[in-house]
């Protein structure tokens, strides 16, 4: 008898340390993540900046003042040879190995300098501008012995800073890793999903409801179960290929749209929203369905007015997860050509987009270096906005189980 | 058979025709009027004719000739294959509060549900024969469930609140229904129901607060203004104390002594003692027949059928 009691406990102990180490292990490969992640893509949120003194009065710069308070601004100072300029400048100061120091990501900051402060064209001014990708590189980490020479050199003159690179979160792809952001791919993400969630969740939860509470118990009913949980799970680029069948061939809808993509990934999204939907009106207690109908309340009314109410806390739980599901998902968007290059963030559904993941496999493929760090700041950006999503849906669970 | 000279078997109610011939036969058969293994389509006359005695004989007020609130003939339910309910027939009238009694299983709640068709909401169940209230027939298709239940209500024998306020759970039904047309009305009509409930001075200064919040004693009382609140014309009650301690379930009594007379109340009870207490008549169910009806006392006191006595004195159930 009591060696049976010691042997419950000794198996009880085991048990809780097996549980233990497998919590151990989970926590441990979250940290190693989340800290190559930190440590690989937060430099991409930094960049290198050196002075670079600019006597725009002796540069061949022809931009006329005044055209600069005009609507066609912008344009004027587009038109312009800034890069030029920019050599030019940097060869006085540096000599003429710099000729190759700053990049797309410069002009850049110099076009919106000119914007903002017209007058600086008149004489001479020293700008702060962003490194080459090279050189950010090399003052970051380590680069050629070409490029760290230079870093060296700025470094004893005194003129070269690092600053919080704003740029990345404004700006979209590009070819030049210094001048790339990922606002345009953000903002595709956004669109995208804001198609699914509208396409996906009424459709799945009037299926839902249909299904549970107003179909009859036949063989079609129990097709359709089974069709829509072997639907949930189909490999998502079997949806890519449906979406590149159906709404591109048939239906011809703009190729790389975020309409077109939201619309694969509603599909994909949808048989997950059905079976927690499914699962979470039957877990309201039947209890309240009686008392609803004993004050005379009609089917429709009970749904609305108590099933769907209780139910949708879990509801929202299902959509969650599927939301989450479909802003990670790279493969079908594929399949609808939403990987192009796509310099302009989108201005609406219909414009060629692109989205986060995309945008993350684009990077890691390319051969320039400075791509790399680009990446990993673009994760922790999809990471952010995940977390992000999934604060606001819990938010919002949370609300409506206080509510009742 | 004490009510062998007085049988009325010429039903007031609209009968099939096979039944009346079927009664006819029995008439001339001259079987005893409370038979406990014919045939589900043999039993409604018979009992009907059995209740109409009762009714006449009645001290409790009730004028000969009087029609009932809801009269159900030869009412059988069926769950698939299986029979619950075998062609029970009674009466419940206006101001009187009428008992089911029997053991578990025996169909009791089953035949309360028929009153307000819930058991529509049970997929393989089906009910045949004909229940009446206020004389129109409420099985056939043509019947409103919808408005049959704000008529017929129906308190559970588990108190289910909604989980929401106080003041919502009973605003509920008179909303759905559009019984009060300003705001005002409406909290007219919660203060009136929770008063009639006894509920009115324990929640009165918290109506905002969750009714699952309340005890269960509250809670069910709560269900009761919630039904009462629709304005029924009877209510149904589905062993309403059994999730109850006594003090609590004293209220309840009390309660539905209070109802009575407003209210056609029939209440479904395991507790032969408080089907004594709160009824008026009692009808003994047994394996899905109506075994015995008739006025409490009388049931209680003394019984014509072997099984009641024996259910009663506690041999079985």
């Amino acid at each position: 008898m009591l060696k049976r009691v010691s042997r419950r406990y000794a198996a009880e102990r085991r048990f809780r340390l097996l549980g233990l180490f497998a919590v151990g292990v989970s926590v441990l490969f979250l940290a190693f993540l989340l800290y190559s992640m930190a440590a690989k893509g937060l430099g991409g949120f930094v960049h290198y900046e050196a002075a670079l003194p600019i006597d725009f009065a002796r540069s061949d710069l022809m931009i006329d003042p005044a055209s600069l308070r005009g609507p066609d601004a912008q344009q004027t100072v587009a038109s312009a040879d800034l890069e030029t300029a920019i050599s030019q400048a940097a060869t006085a100061t540096y000599g003429d190995r710099a000729a190759e120091m700053f990049g797309d990501g410069a002009v850049n900051a110099l076009t919106k300098e000119i914007l903002q402060r017209p007058q600086i064209l008149s004489g001479r001014t020293t700008l702060w501008l962003p490194l080459g990708s090279k050189l950010d590189i090399a003052a970051k980490h380590r680069g050629d012995a070409h490029s760290e020479q230079l870093v060296e050199m700025l470094r004893t003159k005194h003129a070269l800073r690092s600053s919080f690179n704003g740029g990345f979160l404004t700006a979209s792809d590009s070819t030049d890793p210094s001048s790339v952001g990922v606002w345009g791919a953000l903002k595709g993400s956004f669109l995208t999903i804001l198609v699914t969630i509208l396409l996906a969740f009424p459709v799945g939860v009037l299926a839902a409801v249909y299904l549970e509470e107003f179909a009859a118990r036949n063989r079609w009913t129990d097709a359709i179960e089974v069709s829509i949980n072997n639907l949930a799970a189909v490999p998502s680029i079997i949806f890519g290929l449906l979406g590149l069948a159906v709404f591109l061939n048939v239906m011809n809808l703009p190729r790389s749209a975020p309409l077109v993509g939201g619309m694969t990934l509603a599909l994909m999204t949808m048989p997950v929203i059905v079976i927690a939907g499914r699962n979470a009106i039957k877990s309201v207690p039947p209890s309240i369905r009686d008392a609803a109908l004993g004050v005379g309340a009609s089917k429709m009314q009970v749904t609305f007015h108590h099933v769907l109410p209780l139910a949708l806390p879990g509801i929202l739980t299902g959509t969650i997860i599927g939301m989450a599901r479909a802003l990670g998902e790279t493969a079908p968007l594929l399949m609808i050509g939403m990987r192009a290059f796509i310099a302009t963030p989108p201005g609406g559904i219909a414009d060629p987009a692109t989205v986060l993941p995309v945008q993350i496999f684009l990077w890691s493929d390319e051969v320039d270096r400075g791509f790399v760090e680009k990446t990993s700041a673009a994760i922790i950006v999809l990471l952010l906005f995940m977390l992000l999503m999934n604060g606001l849906a819990i938010y919002l669970r949370n609300r409506f189980e206080r509510r009742w | 058979m004490l009510m062998k000279e007085k049988m009325p078997l010429t039903t007031t109610t609209p009968v099939p025709a096979p039944s009346a011939a079927i009664a006819a036969e029995a008439k001339e058969r001259d079987e005893p009027l409370v038979r406990n293994n014919v045939k589900p389509e043999h039993a409604p006359n018979l009992s009907l004719s059995q209740l109409d005695n009762i009714k006449d004989t009645s001290d409790e007020g009730i004028e000969p000739g009087r029609e009932a609130k809801m009269r159900a003939n030869g009412v059988s339910v069926f769950y698939g294959d299986k029979q619950a309910l075998k062609g029970v027939s009674i009466q419940i009238y206006d101001d009187l509060v009428t008992a089911f009694i029997g053991p578990s299983g025996c169909g009791k709640s089953t035949f309360l549900r028929c009153l307000n068709r819930m058991n529509d909401t049970i997929p393989s169940a089906r009910v045949t024969g004909c229940i009446e209230l206020d004389g129109r027939d409420i099985t056939t298709s043509s019947m409103d469930v919808v408005q049959l239940r704000a008529r017929v209500g129906m308190v559970f024998q588990k108190p289910n609140p909604f989980p929401k306020s106080i003041y919502e759970n009973v605003a509920y039904g008179p909303r759905i229904h559009g019984l009060s047309s300003s705001r005002s009305e409406l909290d007219g009509i919660v203060e009136m129901s929770l008063k009639r409930a006894g509920l009115w001075d324990e929640v009165k200064d918290r109506l905002q607060e969750s009714g699952t919040a309340l005890s269960g004693g509250q809670q069910q009382r709560l269900c009761i203004a919630r039904a009462i609140a629709v304005d029924p014309e009877v209510i149904l009650m589905d062993e309403p104390c059994s999730a109850l301690d006594p003090i609590a379930t004293a209220k309840i009594e009390e309660l539905i002594h209070e109802l009575r007379g407003r209210y056609a109340i029939a209440i479904v009870t395991h507790n032969m003692q408080q089907a004594a207490r709160v009824s008026q008549r009692t009808a003994f169910f047994h394996l899905g027949e109506l075994v015995e009806y008739g006025k409490t006392s009388e049931i209680f006191t003394n019984p014509r059928e072997q099984r009641t006595q024996d259910y009663i004195t506690g041999r079985y159930g």
